[in-house]
């Protein structure tokens, strides 16, 4: 199952949240304000590369570029909206708000 | 692979509009599917033909309009969430329509996927 | 499955949300509703929106049963951050935990957050 997260992890719980609930090997994408949370360095960064141990982790790559983030965490995989399609081919959604 | 899509945003205040046009258009590029937008909460107000953004700004509700007529997208607003903010048939964009939630559950079952734009 | 996740009266997400659920339960699908975060407080003991001008809801809640949406699930680390028990909610839920929900929602063709 695709976990998609779409706030920042400093204004909301979101990313806390959907961590507890995403079993090993499901892939998580970050979208919109989401992106932040896969900034290289922040306070999240070993949350992350928990995260990163047991489940794929993407960033939507429009997203990334509209706020100016270019330094990801390591492990961190990119797609466009093309790949954002892949990913919902590939698994039933679960879009976190 | 046939998709649904859920927006409950409203146009411009968040960027979920945005997010589940740039999807739909790119899952439509790869020979997917697009059923129908159905549109909750305050992402009603995406069907209103009479939004008038600066000259320089995208026009949210005629990509809505472009995606059903060139692809044949349903765009279809709830009518109990459309009633409250005061979107009615007089105000809709073509190819727009004000249908009940039964409509949402039609499309969660006869689609592979359902998608949620929001906040 | 719906998840609910706002929580009442600061926004409309909830109310809404319930609205849909009723909807979706009367064309008989086999619908189940999730309370994660701050959820949780639509279900709530002793809500009294009088003074706020908004109708409440939380009894709508206890109606759910009447449409054979019988699995309300709420999840036990929510419950416990917010200092509440299964006393202080208006209507009978399962609380689970987090790892069973994530089991269920992996099981699911359809997830609505609200």
């Amino acid at each position: 199952m695709l976990h998609t997260i779409n706030k920042s992890p400093f204004s909301g719980d979101t990313f806390d949240t959907c961590i507890r609930f995403f079993q090993p090997g499901d892939p998580v994408l970050f979208i919109e304000d989401g992106v932040y949370a896969v900034q290289n360095g922040n306070k999240f960064s070993e949350v992350l590369a928990g995260v990163l141990q047991s489940n794929p982790v993407y960033a939507l790559k429009p997203d990334l570029d509209a706020r100016g983030i270019s330094e990801l965490a390591a492990g961190v995989a990119t797609v466009d909206y093309e790949g954002f399609v892949d990913l919902v081919e590939e698994h039933q959604v679960n879009s976190w708000l | 692979m046939k998709i649904g899509i859920l927006l409950k945003e409203g146009p411009y205040n968040h960027q979920a509009s945005d997010t589940a046009y740039k999807f739909a258009e790119a899952a439509i590029r790869k020979g997917h599917t697009v059923d129908a937008v159905f549109l909750y909460n305050d992402g009603v107000i995406n069907v209103t033909k009479l939004m008038d953004p600066p000259q320089d700004d995208r026009q949210i509700s005629s990509r809505w309009n472009e995606l059903h007529k060139e692809h044949g997208v349903e765009i279809l607003a709830c009518i109990a969430a459309s009633k409250r903010r005061g979107i009615s048939d007089e105000v809709l964009i073509d190819g727009g329509e004000i249908t009940g939630l039964g409509t949402l559950t039609d499309i969660a079952i006869r689609n592979d996927r359902l998608l949620t734009f929001g906040d | 499955m719906h998840v609910m996740r706002h929580a009442p009266h600061g926004t409309i997400y909830t109310y809404e949300g319930l609205e849909m659920i009723l909807i979706m339960a009367a064309y008989e699908q086999d619908l189940s509703v999730v309370f994660i975060g701050d959820g949780i407080y639509s279900l709530k003991k002793n809500q009294d929106t009088a003074g706020i001008g908004i109708k409440g809801f939380a009894k709508t809640f206890m109606a759910l049963d009447g449409y054979d949406v019988e699995k309300l699930y709420v999840d036990r680390i929510s419950l416990e951050e917010r200092g509440l028990s299964e006393d202080d909610l208006v209507v009978d839920v399962e609380v689970v935990e987090s790892s069973r929900i994530g089991e269920l929602m992996k099981e699911q063709d359809v997830i609505i957050h609200h």
